[in-house]
């Protein structure tokens, strides 16, 4: 009965249930803090396109496994936990696999087994582990929307640069004037009619590891308390 | 046709599991504060990848691929059920890992007592799953070939994860900068040691040979950033 009471007494959105979003967004940031989930992040963050698309699969992957979990947390053994839990992603995985293919075939293809991978994205299981499995499905959600936001946001972040800086465009759109040369302008349009060059490292693999190591940088030279000792 | 050898040889250095596709790095960063656990780690990956690839295989070409059931009879031909792969393909490496996980405990504790705390971990290790799908995605046509991947893949993550460890040791006793200590600097070393291993991309095999000459260099339609490196050669080349 208390729960019932409590539930009612609580508003929707009180201060506790705010920090559950905001929190992930910054200090509790799942990949630069929690470090959870940085398979994907990396991998997929050439164009921010790609990275718009798979933040909004971990959203709906996380705020809607979250809330299964959350309401069969206390039918699920705990001995098969992990499984249930496998099979719970898996099948939403699935949906967002199919629901991509049918209608964004292009984004689909470039993101190859990248999707399939969200089942074994660490967020997903952390989060079900340290907060699903333990609390009322409305908080549940509330901590999969900031988690998966704050997921996405990093996600976005790392992807403007290398999309910028790489191929001299957001979402597609030429930023810095067009680099084929033509007969007027033989280096090209724009920035680079002035000798500017894309930077072709910012494309390859282990940049989104440097940017990701200079975002953490930033991050801890501005909140000392997530500074770790080694 | 790319040989047997020219696939383990990929999977372990120009396709390298960490550096090129950056899978399985939640328990890369988490387990490679010292070389003794990340040797442990990455020989039970190894053993699970050699082990639930092939078995993801031969589920991939009887049971799940367009066609796949056509050994049943003809009026199963048209079936198609690679919708279900991703639920397959977890649910086999969840079984496996827990199969193992016994077997090893029964019959060599003594591998048990060196692998044990790890083996659960690896049920959601990237990595295993992503090989998995590699595999589906690149449509090997042997057993062989498949079974080749996955150890090379098993060989070249292990290599990542204790040649990170073996640095992270050594790091210890140098002045970083307060802010980049633990996580922060692993990634840029792990960056760093991902340029290294992009030279390995120089590695001629033996299909790139017979190839002409722009087409050296690595090939494979599963990663977008690979092939962007592989459009940027071959325009460079093509200036010159």
């Amino acid at each position: 009965m208390s729960e019932v009471a409590e539930k009612i007494k609580e508003p929707l959105f009180s201060k506790k249930n705010r920090k559950l979003i905001t929190d992930p967004l910054t200090d509790n940031n799942p990949v630069t803090v929690q470090v959870l989930g940085i398979c994907s992040a990396l991998a997929i963050t050439v164009q921010v396109m790609q990275g718009v698309v798979m933040g909004a699969s971990v959203i709906f992957v996380l705020v809607a496994g979250n809330l299964i979990i959350s309401l069969l947390r206390n039918l699920i053994p705990s001995k098969i936990r992990i499984i249930v839990q496998l099979v719970i992603v898996a099948s939403l995985v699935i949906i967002v696999n199919e629901v991509l293919k049918a209608f964004m075939p292009d984004v689909s293809e470039k993101l190859s087994v990248f999707v399939g991978l969200i089942i074994t994205n660490c967020i997903i299981m952390g989060r079900f582990e340290a907060f699903a499995m333990a609390n009322k499905p409305w908080p549940s959600i509330l901590d999969g929307v900031g988690n998966g936001v704050g997921y996405a946001g990093l996600l976005i972040l790392v992807a403007v640069f290398r999309e910028l800086f790489g191929s001299g465009s957001l979402m597609g759109y030429p930023i810095f004037g067009s680099p084929i040369p033509t007969a007027d302008n033989p280096l090209g349009t724009g920035l680079y009619s002035m000798g500017y060059m894309n930077n072709n490292m910012m494309i390859l693999p282990p940049m989104a590891l440097i940017i990701v190591g200079i975002i953490i940088w930033i991050q801890r030279s501005r909140n000392k308390d997530l500074i770790e000792t080694h | 046709m790319e040989s047997t050898l020219d696939i383990f040889v990929k999977a372990i250095f120009s396709e390298n599991m960490i550096f090129a596709y950056f899978l399985g790095m939640c328990s890369y960063l988490a387990v490679s504060k010292t070389v003794k656990t990340a040797v442990g780690l990455g020989a039970a990956v190894i053993f699970v990848l050699v082990v639930t690839v092939p078995v993801n295989y031969l589920l991939e070409n009887y049971l799940l691929k367009a066609g796949a059931l056509e050994w049943m009879g003809a009026e199963y031909a048209n079936i198609n059920l690679s919708f279900l792969s991703f639920i397959m393909f977890i649910a086999v490496v969840a079984s496996i890992v827990q199969l193992v996980e016994m077997l090893v405990e029964k019959f060599a504790p003594a591998l048990y007592g060196a692998l044990g705390i790890f083996l659960p971990l690896i049920a959601v290790n990237c990595s295993i799953l992503g090989g998995a799908l590699f595999m589906q995605d690149r449509q090997y046509s042997t057993l062989l070939d498949a079974t080749a991947f996955s150890l090379g893949s098993g060989i070249g993550w292990f290599i990542a994860i204790v040649a990170i460890a073996a640095i992270r040791e050594k790091i210890r006793y140098s002045n970083v900068p307060p802010a980049l200590r633990g996580l922060g600097i692993t990634f840029i070393i792990t960056g760093l040691m991902g340029m290294a291993f992009m030279s390995f991309m120089g590695i001629k095999y033996g299909k790139d040979k017979k190839e002409d000459k722009a087409a050296t260099g690595m090939i494979d339609k599963a990663a977008p950033a690979v092939k962007t490196a592989k459009a940027i050669t071959i325009k460079n080349e093509i200036n010159d």
